[in-house]
């Protein structure tokens, strides 16, 4: 009696252990080394912001300032302060989300990156869509049909994505579908005429009309999404596409493979639900690092696409020495990183049982 | 042997390579009833392949040829690969050789055990789920319910074995050819999992093919021993009567074989002759 009694108890305790307390520990720790690469990141974006030969007293009182104002101003910048105590203050403002005051924009640098970041999120999540939605199966059509037609098709492809510059294919699409097909809407987010029409939510204003219930600005903005996304979709697809066919044709020779056609399985099942299963575990941090690369701006199609993202405010940033907006948003671009990074090692256990049980 | 389960005539298995082509199985031929065929041969000596042959899965581009290929009364060698479909799993099964590698990492042992039975039965979720959790008690795996929602990796390599021979004994074939069924095991697993796979092929009155390297094994657990050399089948006899072997490879194979109680200085080294190939391959 008191036997089973025990040994139900430890079951129970080791049930606990699995499904409650390793997950916690897991997110404990997984936050842990988050704090750690925050921190990383502040010190070297505060080391950058020392380093450049920039001065951030000259950017704001201009050369022909009196040698008082120049150091009063040094003085209310914290610049006279020890390195350490400098730090210190800069990473409770960046805690705080305070990254000064842009000098492009004499807005604080936060509300320019809240304005410009919703704009390549959207641009990024349709373009992550395209490339994994169609990266995947066609990476997986290349390994099944290794050497054949369908892969060679497909690999020139992908080729094709990889080594022309974007900034050509954004033209050229821009020539194609907008100036001579008019397919699609040119430049710019929106047009002009429904600008501020909908009230901002998420920023994004595909989603925020919807929400508004604009269906007409809506399908304006979809209109002039849908050219750039395809660009920077077709860029991550045949990244994508490549990394998983290379992925799949590793786990078309393991043994298992053999099992499950033994078993009578169709090939189509033994592909798309063994051998895909297994390929979604390794291809989880490529789809996370084509959405950091994604998220980090396209410098040069929002250029030719004129679209009001993260990496054309970088852009003009740098061009205009702009130092507290260019560290702003490299802090973000971090911080993007950080959390997709986060992201993939939760979402581990969730393709793959083996790092359930990991501690 | 009134009950033909597998007829092979001539079967030859060619793999073109750039000299020339490879021919890894060259005119085997044999037939196994409901009984317990042993295929026995060093590395390379074809015996997996002539397995995989019999599966239909011989990768591409290997080219199986064969003057007879019978499943019972099935022409294997007319079978279209959606035909032959069906027959995998229900008719004729195979066990490989490392349950760390041939079963799906990322499903559970159950639910993969499941995927066969519902691949050629027509059962609903709950009835699968059923029918797998009594071939795991069949099995002689002790908690069924607990063991269903294990993944490979965190099953022992016993455990897994009899999952694979649960898995691939599901939808009820008549023939199971064991690849090297043991060879991954521990020695005091490997028995137990022999007796389960013995139990099994009895009481459901299966034909087996065990492939194997290790004649003693063999000798002990089969009623016939095929022994292969070269792609080739240089002997056929009784398991019991293996000592009497005739061919100078079974010979040498079996003389080269340590015994216990027997000291002896040296084990003779097996010596191959290359005329044994010339005096088997017909013109």
């Amino acid at each position: 009696m008191s036997a089973t009694a025990s040994t139900g108890r430890t079951e129970i305790s080791a049930e606990w252990g699995r499904r409650v307390a390793a997950p916690i520990r897991r997110v404990a720790s997984v936050l842990g080394s988050v704090s750690l690469t925050f921190l990383g990141l502040t010190v070297v974006t505060f080391i950058i912001g020392r380093v450049i030969p920039i001065d951030p007293v000259l950017a704001i009182v201009g050369d022909k300032a009196s040698r008082e104002v120049y150091d009063r101003v040094r003085e209310q910048l914290g610049l006279n302060k020890p390195l350490l105590v400098q730090y210190w203050d800069y990473l409770m403002r960046v805690l705080h989300g305070n990254f000064g005051t842009s000098v492009m924009t004499s807005r604080p640098v936060l509300t320019d990156l809240l304005s410009v970041f919703p704009a390549t999120v959207e641009l990024s999540i349709l373009a992550l869509i395209i490339g994994v939605a169609g990266g995947i199966p066609l990476g997986v059509v290349a390994a099944t049909h290794r050497g054949r037609w369908q892969d060679q098709a497909i690999r020139f492809g992908s080729l094709l994505g990889y080594s022309m510059p974007v900034f050509w294919l954004g033209l050229v699409g821009l020539l194609a579908f907008y100036a001579k097909l008019g397919w699609v809407n040119g430049p710019g987010r929106i047009d002009v005429a429904f600008d501020d029409m909908v009230t901002p939510v998420t920023g994004m204003v595909t989603i925020d009309s919807l929400i508004a219930g604009e269906y007409e600005v809506f399908w304006n903005a979809l209109s002039h999404l849908v050219l750039p996304a395809s660009i920077l979709g077709y860029i991550s697809l045949a990244y994508v596409a490549r990394m998983t066919r290379s992925f799949m044709l590793g786990q078309l020779r393991q043994e298992y493979v053999l099992a499950t056609l033994a078993k009578g399985l169709s090939p189509w099942r033994v592909v798309w639900v063994h051998a895909l299963g297994n390929v979604w575990v390794q291809l989880l941090t490529v789809i996370a690092l084509t959405f950091g690369s994604l998220l980090e701006g396209a410098v040069l199609t929002e250029t030719v696409f004129a679209w009001p993202g993260l990496g054309m405010y970088m852009k003009n940033s740098l061009f205009a020495a702009d130092l507290n907006a260019v560290l702003g948003g490299t802090v973000v671009i971090g911080i993007v990183y950080i959390g997709l990074n986060m992201l993939t090692d939760l979402l581990y256990p969730l393709v793959d049982p083996r790092a359930r049980d990991q501690r | 042997m009134t009950d033909t389960l597998l007829t092979v005539r001539n079967l030859r298995v060619t793999y073109p390579g750039d000299d020339g082509d490879f021919r890894a199985v060259r005119n085997v031929s044999f037939s196994v009833g409901r009984e317990r065929l042993g295929i026995v041969g060093e590395s390379g000596s074809g015996k997996s392949t002539t397995g995989r042959a019999i599966m239909g899965l011989v990768p591409p581009p290997g080219r199986v040829e064969a003057d007879a290929l019978r499943l019972g009364e099935t022409d294997l060698l007319k079978t279209s690969e959606r035909q032959f479909r069906r027959l995998r799993g229900r008719r004729i099964a195979m066990v490989l050789q490392d349950p760390k590698y041939s079963l799906d990492p990322v499903m559970s042992v159950g639910q993969q055990i499941a995927e066969t039975h519902r691949t050629h039965v027509r059962a609903g979720q709950r009835a699968a789920r059923q029918a797998a959790l009594d071939m795991l008690a069949a099995v002689h795996i002790r908690d069924p319910e607990r063991v269903y929602n294990l993944y490979p990796h965190q099953v022992s390599g016993g455990m897994g074995q009899r999952v694979m021979i649960a898995m691939m004994l599901i939808a009820g074939p008549d023939l199971l050819i064991a690849d090297e069924p043991t060879s991954a095991l521990d020695v005091t697993v490997q028995q137990q999992v022999l007796v389960i796979l013995d139990e099994m092929v009895r009481s459901r009155g299966m034909g087996l093919i065990l492939i194997s390297h290790n004649l003693h094994l063999v000798s002990a657990f089969c009623d016939r021993v095929l022994v292969m050399y070269a792609g080739q089948v240089v002997e056929t006899c009784e398991a019991s009567r293996l000592g009497e072997a005739r061919h100078p490879y079974t010979q040498g194979l079996l003389a080269a074989l340590p015994e216990l109680g027997h000291r002896r200085a040296e084990l003779p080294q097996l010596r191959r002759d290359p005329a044994w190939l010339e005096d088997i391959v017909p013109a």
